[in-house]
């Protein structure tokens, strides 16, 4: 099956029932993307498919045939990285860090809206993405700094 | 995982074919139970093989078909959600859709994996109750009524197959969902109720999703305090790890008269 | 030279760039070629006998590699306070919880593991377990501190019992560790911790490996709270038992499941206090009973039962004090560090009788607050003159002053209520804590003109890195980019202590900041690099502690916090929604700001959760919450808006004044909630979590 992750051509061979989540960390070596609980509660795995934000423990890697898959890998363009990685760097929204792949990818797709955000805006879109660190109160900061 | 069989049809007839020919095979939509099941290995009995439906055109869309609303068995609630048609002839289901998860979940879940789980908790089935939807499967309708059997148990057959669901455009249902918190929640319990013809339908607080017949006796008779008390009786909670007996029948009769108070303001 | 000093700027985190793009390595993100996955097997039973273990020979057992304690070569000991906890469980011995380590498995995938695991049998003798308090199993530890003669005491008295719940760290990334094999019969361990030294003590006993011999390296770990204090110690060893029989690295990575089911939580218990006042609201005396679950193995018990019982008297001043604690075992998972370490729990009551006194006397808790509060000169329940930095009253009117008119609810089935708390912590080990540790730390000046750090002191998201280059390169005068850290390796860093109780920037950050000075003055004098010292910690003389009679100075110095909390109450549900939390800390100087805040914003959403929807069900001594479904912290929608006040009270020894501020936050909130709680409904309740079903029945009762 084929489908592109990041904007790369991928072809995978193995079973199509396989969590595309460990295709990703363990047959592609994109370990960027997290496994906080393997439930579909933590958010940690989020990955884009279509532009739409997904946990990728839930998703069959067969399910993404001819796909656009976007991980955090594939935010920053080269070394720049996005406004929303600069915004989460300078308002601090990262702490440990293992949210925030996922929570930058659920914000991404947040700022795609054409209309206006408001603070309960960002935390309804980042309802699905755990932090134990930061009480959210920087990462709703960072994201709504975007769109200003 | 390794050891179970990935199928996708292209179109349903292939799926249909293939989920009555294929030993062990579960539908999978938007996995959003399925694959948490399928990890963890709880499954009963394990899976031989995933009969992906999920990208099927003729199971997505949201569609007036006559008097009905028809929503495709694996359109996803964000789907639900963002359709014009849907807000406008089924609101408390919009309503549920939104309350289910967060994005991600609303993403991929889908009424026909709710139906198919038949969880006495999923938060879009006491709204199919209180519309009294009808499921459209590979093979028949059923009525919503006749469709929960017991605890997980559907009227489903071995390997039927659900297609759509079937919400009539012209009733007036509300919606309350008591989760556990406020996204990402189970529900504690979780209400629809629909004036005329007088529906009461709860979640969580049963083995299955019901109907609270002496509820809906009384709010027939447009007695609201009669409908109030008479919940407390047609509901049978248990105490689990969310919460008690006790407290769900209390908030049963609480969001029932909040229900039905907004329904006497308007 | 540089003109501006970082000190008191938010700099970029030091790992930030990494852990925005996805190329932060935490410990299941490693590739290690050749490496097999472990599995641990535990009890299914909460007390009694291991009888025996039986291997199913319908399985191939020479496709994995099975460890039990029989293949310990060293001690079957987890090393800690008391030696109590095994390793594994072994036939013959006693089980003491659920879930407690049996056996385990390594293989080369997955699937053959779990069929391995499907084909161990375990014989057991149950015997009757003790899950109550009053069970009687066995004392961890007692604790008494007095003050003046409490007895001799007339006046008015409040009594009240509270009691609270266990609560689970949550850190995002589950516990893990992977061991490596390496030549000389060592192991390398590769893990999400927060005290490699602690790891590397326990790895050396368990496995009998010298200094050398057992290496400890912290990857980028995914938070740990507490939660990564001592149990990966267990995990280290375990993995390191199986690479060894193995002669290949093993990977032992919890999934969620088994993270929430088996490893340590807050320690619960019930805190009974007598209060004496006058009827002018003069605080007499506070006569207060603790009792702490453990669990099943001491573990951190006594530390926490000794923070607890230090705090328990809250941030008052009172000529009669009587403290009586213990720290019993109960036959459940064993408990742990949790941030906040005993003190959350004991706060929490002092806060509420301040709340009921005033209520008794018909005063404002906030007025009874200024007239009870410790202040410049006090001494505390152990005696400890306060000579310096006691922000009580600034954090308090900060505070005040910074909360917003409570408006009116809008909705009739809704009820709007506000509660204020003020609590203190100590920062830094407890009494003799720091001398006998003797924290050290390396600083090298390079030959390319860079400085190195070089620390046992984790990152865990708090800050520890970009901290340390901020007072090293403020010292030396020059720009951030020229520190830089040495890996968490204990075959690479000297044992700084372990990464907890609010030392890391207070103790650990002067030893850097003296270290970067001392360079810069050998440097000033012509010496060339490279050069390379280490600083240890140096216990003032001024600072004195009488173990046996707990008395004298407990910690080096309090941080204060004032919060407010204010809730909507939903009549028709029962549920407490926070809906803002304005906190003041005085934390002496913020070094980084916004890392200060973030401490603080994060800590008390751990505690709004905690004293809200954080709840464990015990049955049959296993925790029933045991997924993430179930096990409930606060989203992004439920969390409140926080506001932090940031005050500067410098401590005259924190680097630029810092006091710890890493667990303050968690002590606030909770005791601020049920008294908004009271303020919304006029109910009280007396524990946590205030969950709905416990408020909707009180509100009804009342």
């Amino acid at each position: 099956m084929r489908f592109t992750l990041n904007g790369r051509s991928v072809t995978y061979e193995a079973s199509g029932a396989r969590r595309l989540l460990d295709v990703l960390r363990e047959d592609l070596g994109a370990t960027g993307t997290k496994e906080g609980c393997g439930e579909g509660e933590c958010g940690a795995c989020s990955v884009l498919i279509n532009g739409e934000v997904v946990d990728s423990c839930l998703v069959a890697v067969g399910q993404v045939e001819g796909c656009e898959v976007v991980t955090v890998e594939g935010l920053a363009e080269g070394t720049e990285l996005s406004a929303l990685q600069q915004a989460f760097i300078n308002y601090g929204a990262a702490q440990c860090g293992i949210c925030t792949p996922g929570m930058l990818l659920a914000a991404h797709v947040l700022l795609q809206r054409p209309d206006r955000l408001s603070a309960d805006d960002v935390r309804e879109g980042l309802a699905g993405n755990l932090c134990r660190c930061t009480g959210y109160t920087k990462i709703i900061e960072a994201v709504l700094s975007c769109r200003t | 995982m390794q050891d179970v069989t990935y199928l996708r049809p292209e179109t349903i007839q292939d799926a249909v074919q293939l989920y009555r020919t294929t030993p062990g095979c579960r539908p999978l939509a938007g996995g959003t139970d399925l694959m948490v099941m399928l990890h963890a290995g709880t499954l009963r009995p394990q899976p031989r093989a995933v009969l992906d439906v999920w990208s099927l055109r003729e199971l997505k869309g949201v569609r007036r078909v006559g008097d009905a609303l028809e929503i495709g068995a694996a359109e996803s609630y964000t789907g639900i959600i963002r359709s014009a048609d849907a807000n406008r002839y089924v609101p408390a289901l919009v309503a549920a859709a939104r309350t289910i998860g967060a994005a991600q979940i609303q993403n991929r879940g889908t009424l026909g994996g709710n139906l198919a789980n038949a969880s006495p908790a999923g938060d879009t089935l006491p709204v199919l109750l209180a519309y009294d939807a009808v499921v459209v499967t590979d093979r028949r309708t059923i009525r919503i009524d006749n469709f929960f059997l017991g605890y997980r148990k559907t009227a489903l057959q071995a390997d039927e197959l659900i297609t759509a669901v079937r919400v009539p455009l012209d009733r007036d249902v509300v919606f309350r969902k008591v989760g556990t918190r406020a996204a990402q929640a189970i529900s504690k319990i979780v209400m629809a109720v629909c004036r005329a013809p007088a529906r009461v339908a709860v979640g969580s607080v049963a083995e299955v999703p019901m109907r609270a017949g002496g509820a809906e006796r009384a709010l027939a008779e447009g007695d609201v305090a009669g409908a109030v008390g008479a919940v407390a009786a047609d509901i049978r909670p248990i105490d689990d790890v969310r919460s008690t007996a006790d407290y769900r029948r209390a908030v049963t009769q609480n969001v029932l008269r909040e229900l039905l108070d907004a329904f006497t303001r308007e | 030279m540089v003109s501006r000093s970082p000190i008191g700027q938010s700099v970029p985190r030091r790992e930030g760039v990494a852990k925005v793009t996805g190329a932060a390595k935490y410990t299941d993100d490693l590739v290690i070629v050749g490496a097999w996955y472990g599995k641990t097997v535990r009890s299914t039973i909460a007390a009694g006998r291991l009888r025996a273990i039986s291997l199913d020979p319908a399985f191939d057992w020479s496709r994995v590699v099975v460890v039990t304690a029989a293949d310990i070569p060293g001690e079957n000991v987890v090393h800690l306070i008391r030696d109590d906890q095994p390793v594994l469980a072994r036939v013959g011995g006693d089980i003491r919880h659920k879930e407690e380590p049996i056996l385990l498995l390594a293989a080369p995938e997955r699937g053959t593991l779990e069929a391995a695991a499907r084909h161990v049998r375990m014989e057991y003798e149950p015997s009757t377990p003790v899950y109550d308090l009053d069970g009687a199993l066995e004392v961890y530890s007692t604790i008494q501190i007095t003050k003046g003669d409490v007895d001799s005491v007339q006046g008015e008295v409040i009594e009240r019992t509270f009691k609270v719940g266990l609560q689970e760290q949550l850190y995002i990334e589950p516990q893990g560790a992977i061991a490596i094999p390496e030549p000389g019969g060592a192991i390398r361990i590769i893990g999400s911790l927060q005290c490699p030294y602690y790891v590397h003590r326990a790895l050396k006993r368990a496995l009998k490996l010298s200094d050398a011999q057992a290496i400890v390296v912290q990857a980028e770990t995914g938070g740990g709270f507490g939660g990564k204090e001592e149990y990966p110690s267990m995990v280290a060893i375990h993995a390191a038992l199986l690479a060894r029989k193995a002669g290949r690295p093993v990977r032992l990575i919890y999934d969620r499941h088994e993270d929430l089911a088996a490893t340590t939580k807050r320690h619960p218990g019930v805190i009974t206090h007598r209060t004496t006042v006058k009827k002018d609201g003069t605080l007499l005396a506070q006569d207060i009973e603790i009792v702490l679950d453990g669990g099943g193995y001491c573990t951190l018990t006594p530390v926490v039962l000794s923070r607890a019982a230090i705090h328990a008297a809250g941030a008052y001043s009172c000529p009669n004090v009587r403290i009586r604690a213990r720290a019993v075992a109960t036959n459940t998972p064993p408990n742990g560090a949790f941030r906040g370490f005993g003190a959350p729990q004991s706060l929490f009551a002092a806060e509420l009788m301040v709340e009921h006194a005033a209520g008794r006397l018909g005063m404002s808790s906030v007025d009874l607050r200024r007239k009870w509060m410790l202040r410049l000169g006090d001494t505390t329940a152990t005696g400890q003159k306060l000579t310096e930095s006691v922000g009580s009253e600034l954090v308090l009117d900060a505070a005040l002053k910074a909360a917003a008119t409570v408006q009116p609810s809008n909705r009739p089935t809704v009820r709007r209520g506000r509660g204020l708390s003020l609590v203190f912590h100590g920062s830094g080990f407890t009494g003799s804590g720091e001398k006998k540790l003797q924290g050290t730390i390396g600083f090298e000046a390079l030959a390319d003109g860079t400085f190195r750090i070089l620390t046992a002191s984790t990152e865990i998201g708090q800050g520890t890195k970009t901290i340390f280059c901020q007072l090293a390169a403020d010292a030396l005068g020059v720009s951030l980019d020229r520190v830089t850290l040495a890996p968490q390796d204990t075959s690479l860093v000297p044992d700084s202590g372990p990464t907890v109780a609010s030392r890391t920037a207070m103790i650990v950050g002067r030893l850097v900041q003296d270290a970067a000075a001392e360079v810069q003055q050998r440097l000033a004098r012509g010496e060339q690099p490279p050069i390379a010292i280490q600083k240890s910690y140096i216990q003032p003389d001024s600072l004195s502690w009488d173990e046996t009679n707990y008395r004298g100075d407990a910690y080096p110095i309090y941080a204060w916090a004032c919060t407010i909390a204010d809730v909507d109450v939903d009549m028709i549900t029962g549920e407490v929604r926070v809906t803002d939390l304005v906190t003041a800390v005085d934390c002496g100087k913020a070094l980084h700001p916004v890392m200060a805040e973030g401490q603080i914003e994060g800590g008390s959403l751990q505690a709004v959760g905690w004293a809200t929807i954080e709840e464990i069900k015990m049955k049959d001594g296993a925790y029933q919450n045991d997924r993430l479904a179930t096990y409930l912290i606060p989203t992004a929608l439920d969390a409140p808006r926080i506001r932090t006040i940031l005050v500067e009270n410098p401590y005259s020894r924190g680097p630029f004044g810092a006091k710890g501020i890493g667990e303050l936050p968690m002590d606030g909130p909770a005791p601020a909630i049920l008294a908004a709680l009271h303020d919304a409904t006029g109910v009280w309740l007396d524990e946590i979590p205030a969950t709905p079903e416990k408020v909707l029945a009180a509100c009804a009762s009342r």
